[in-house]
């Protein structure tokens, strides 16, 4: 196990790296001049200049790249070209937002979806099956913005029982939450009903209905335990993009999580903002799939790291 | 069924009001970035830093008049070369601290110098000293005289009539160095100036709160309690919010797509003051970039476009432009006609030109809507003269880049990065994007236009800087406009007009929400009712 943990920590780092170097050069190759959107409309080509030489960004790649990497290495993630702050104070100020969506997000998906997928497999080519897995393909397809748009305008706007998008108490995460939920839980639906399919067809399955056990205990006992697999790698994935930020939700519902701070920084090239959401959603999305595999066990006996 | 339990467990009106009474509250999409008024450079901010710092001079509210400030007068050199400015007494910082005149040097020397990465220079240029001292070679600004506590000095390398309107821009404006020393870096984030208001809280990605400076110099001024500006919040969500009476000001404007739905309710439209703004919209010809380098081709173009057509585009919220000059700016030119809409005629030019069979070329824009709708118009009525032209829309920032590169961009709509002006002068539309002085690598000026004779028209009316010579110097550059056009190196095609959309609730005159400096509103003149 703790080889295992030791290995799977060297990955991690070398993928990170790979992530800093390769965003790192594209940054750098973006025909754009971050001092020129600095200096802004009036600017001089002289003051562009002298912007250009303040920042370090008249040196080579390499020598840029090192001097990036140095700083990341004591913790410093540089300062917003834009916003004259420190980029983790921004990360830091966009932390809790982004772990409330995500983590209200996720617990809609799982409502959304668990339930559906595992009515829909019990009652496989059923009418309900038809319907759950017509309703996942809808809520998959329609895209966030218009969803997201459609519930503030019905339930903020004309029922007026939550409010419209902004950040505060459990009465705004809501909202975006659900509109996370009904994207991602069709992906749920359809996932569990796959695996909950294949479960029932097992043996042991039969063995147990043979038993006499009642159908909701051969279901949740015996099945479920076995079909969640998937699930729980899923949520893992999930963990890490939301963490990433969820761009067009958090955009319409105007959440200061990473995610409008990413698209922010993209539109005036705020490259230190870019880099530092980059290496954040890295590590992030990393972390998610290593505890996702460090669950599995505690599910699974079967399955032991060596 | 989820939404009724939850509709069931919360109260209507919970949580919903961010204002309350006292405070106007305005929405943006984007964060507010920095405060700081050596730094800080977009139409959001700009104001904003306005209305917590002063400068010497300043413009009476709702016009583009300019008025002595925290100067209480001037007085200017016979060789119109020094400025002498009578400080107003008793004006302090908000941090109890009265303002002398060191102050003043100190913030332009803050501003000039290279570590502060201020974007402002450029417009200080003419201050005797200023390339010693960035050049590192002087320890000062020899240029910028404290002659007393009270009493400042400006001395210019030669006379500019825009001088003035530079002591009213966000770059000249005066901060306390002991606040500056203190903040460091985060000064933009922890802004200590003299202005109306001052900050009260800042939480990012969310707010910016600012309140009421209790001892503001100004009299009765300003006449709000608190501003509260929220962001992150999406227009249309913004105007689903005013409607609800929850906003006061959208600052990002009304959003396109309900444009005509606001318009055409008689409620909403009551509620929507329109103005002019100090912008036009051009199409720059490249007259480096063959065939544009013959002045023919480059008038063909002028009157091959439909401006009106393109204004429809925009919902007619812009008039069409046959000049450089906005009409809200001194100096714009009743009388010249322009080029007149006649593809048959551009199309007789481009064949005495040597193009009968037109031409292909590249027309480079900015991707955000309306701009590719523009370009697209834009390349359809070429067409019709038969000039074939490929269409880029691209990133801002990377046909800023396009722009400024010696021979790569043919033509470019300005649309989404230019021209608005810094200040209410005429000069403003000619040194930063037509003069041959910018014509070089990373300029404004996409035309890579220069012409000497207008460039001596423009020196000479600068010199004219006295404000009896005024209407002389007005005309001196209606004149030079006349010679720029007669060159066709643009295309202007229309100067928006501004359409803010406030609550019943504010008050204050009409003007001070299409002020034409303060963008959306005037800050320190908007009350509540």
């Amino acid at each position: 196990m703790a080889r295992y943990l030791v290995l799977r920590l060297g990955q991690a780092l070398l993928v990170l790296f790979g992530i800093t170097l390769v965003a790192f050069v594209i940054t750098f190759l973006v025909p754009a001049d971050p001092a020129r959107m600095i200096a802004g409309q009036s600017a001089t080509a002289e003051t562009v200049q002298r912007i250009r030489h303040e920042l370090g960004l008249d040196l080579p790649l390499p020598a840029q790249f090192g001097r990036y990497l140095r700083h990341v290495l004591r913790g410093d993630l540089g300062r917003s070209y834009a916003q004259k702050v420190d980029v983790a104070a921004l990360l830091r100020s966009r932390f809790p937002a982004t772990v409330e969506l995500m983590v209200a997000g996720i617990v809609f998906e799982l409502l959304i979806g668990l339930p559906a997928g595992i009515l829909a497999a019990v009652r496989r080519d059923s009418w309900l099956d038809r319907t759950v897995m017509v309703g996942a393909f809808l809520g998959v397809s329609a895209p966030q913005f218009a969803v997201g748009l459609l519930l503030l305008y019905l339930v903020a706007f004309k029922l007026q029982v939550l409010p419209l998008g902004g950040y505060g108490g459990l009465s705004h995460v809501l909202l975006p939450a659900l509109t996370l939920g009904i994207a991602g839980g069709g992906w749920y639906a359809r996932v569990m009903r796959s695996a909950m399919v294949e479960v029932l067809t097992q043996d042991y399955v039969r063995t147990a209905r043979a038993k006499g056990l009642p159908g909701v205990q051969v279901v949740s006992k015996h099945a479920l335990k076995n079909a969640i697999l998937p699930v729980v790698t899923m949520v893992g994935l999930d963990f890490g993009t939301f963490m990433g930020g969820v761009v067009v939700v958090e955009s319409v519902f105007g959440w200061p999580g990473i995610g409008q701070l990413a698209w922010q920084a993209i539109q005036i090239v705020d490259i230190p903002v870019i880099m530092g959401v980059v290496i954040f959603s890295a590590l992030a999305i990393v972390t998610g799939n290593l505890l996702a595999d460090l669950v599995y066990p505690l599910l699974d006996p079967k399955i032991r790291y060596q | 069924m989820l939404l009724a339990v939850v509709a069931l467990l919360l109260p209507p009106g919970v949580a919903l009001g961010q204002g309350g009474k006292v405070a106007v509250v305005i929405t943006f999409k984007d964060d507010i970035s920095t405060l700081d008024p050596a730094v800080g450079y977009d139409w959001q901010n700009w104001s904003i830093i306005k209305s917590l710092f002063d400068g010497l001079m300043d413009y009476e509210p709702g016009t583009t008049k300019l008025v002595p400030h925290l100067a209480e007068s001037y007085t200017i050199s016979s060789d119109a070369r020094t400025y002498t400015f009578k400080l107003r007494q008793g004006v302090k910082f908000t941090n109890g601290r009265e303002v002398t005149a060191q102050d003043f040097k100190y913030s332009l020397e803050r501003m000039l110098n290279p570590k502060t990465q201020s974007p402002g220079p450029g417009f200080f240029s003419g201050i005797v000293g200023v390339k010693a001292f960035q050049e590192g070679k002087a320890a000062e600004v020899t240029g910028i005289k404290v002659v007393d506590p009270s009493t400042l000095q400006i001395t210019l390398d030669a006379a500019n009539a825009a001088f003035l309107h530079t002591m009213a821009i966000n770059f000249s404006h005066v901060v306390p160095r002991e606040e500056v020393e203190k903040a460091g870096a985060d000064f933009g984030h922890k802004p200590v100036g003299t202005g109306a208001f001052r900050l009260k809280e800042w939480v990012l990605g969310q707010r910016v709160v600012l309140e009421r400076n209790p001892n503001y110099f100004l009299k009765g001024r300003p006449r709000a309690q608190e501003i509260v500006i929220l962001v992150g919040v999406e227009p249309s969500v913004a105007l689903l919010r005013f409607q609800r009476g929850e906003v006061d000001i959208l600052g990002d404007g009304i959003p396109p797509a309900r444009f005509v739905q606001v318009m055409s309710d008689p409620k909403q439209k009551a509620l929507v003051v329109i103005g002019d703004q100090l912008q036009t919209g051009y199409v720059t010809i490249n007259t480096e970039v063959k065939p544009f380098t013959d002045v023919r081709v480059r008038r063909a173009l002028n009157m091959a476009i439909d401006k009106r057509k393109i204004v429809r585009i925009i919902n007619n919220r812009a008039v069409p432009a046959n000049q450089v000059l906005p009409p809200l700016m001194p100096g714009y030119d009743k009388a010249y006609k322009g080029y007149p809409y006649d593809p048959a005629a551009a199309r007789k030019l481009l064949a005495e030109a040597g193009y009968p069979n037109g031409f292909s070329t590249t027309l480079y824009a900015n991707n955000t809507d309306p701009n590719p709708r523009i370009a697209q118009a834009i390349q359809a009525d070429l067409a019709r003269i038969r000039v074939k032209v490929e269409l880029k829309t691209l990133a801002q920032s990377t046909v800023i880049e396009a722009g400024g590169t010696k021979g790569k961009a043919p033509l470019i709509w300005s649309g989404g990065m230019a021209w608005i002006a810094d200040y209410p002068d005429p000069n403003n539309f000619y040194w930063p994007i037509l003069s041959c002085a910018a014509r070089g690598p990373g300029s404004w000026n996409w035309a890579w236009y220069c012409n000497q004779r207008a460039e001596q028209m423009a020196k000479a009316a600068d010199a004219l800087v006295r404000p009896e010579q005024a209407k002389i110097r007005a005309e001196r550059f209606q004149a030079m406009y006349r010679t720029v056009m007669a060159d066709a190196p643009w295309i202007p095609i229309f100067n928006e007009r501004r359409y803010t959309m406030r609550s019943a609730r504010l008050s204050g005159p009409t003007a001070i929400f299409v002020d034409p400096i303060h963008i959306p509103v005037h800050y320190d003149e908007v009350g509540l009712k």
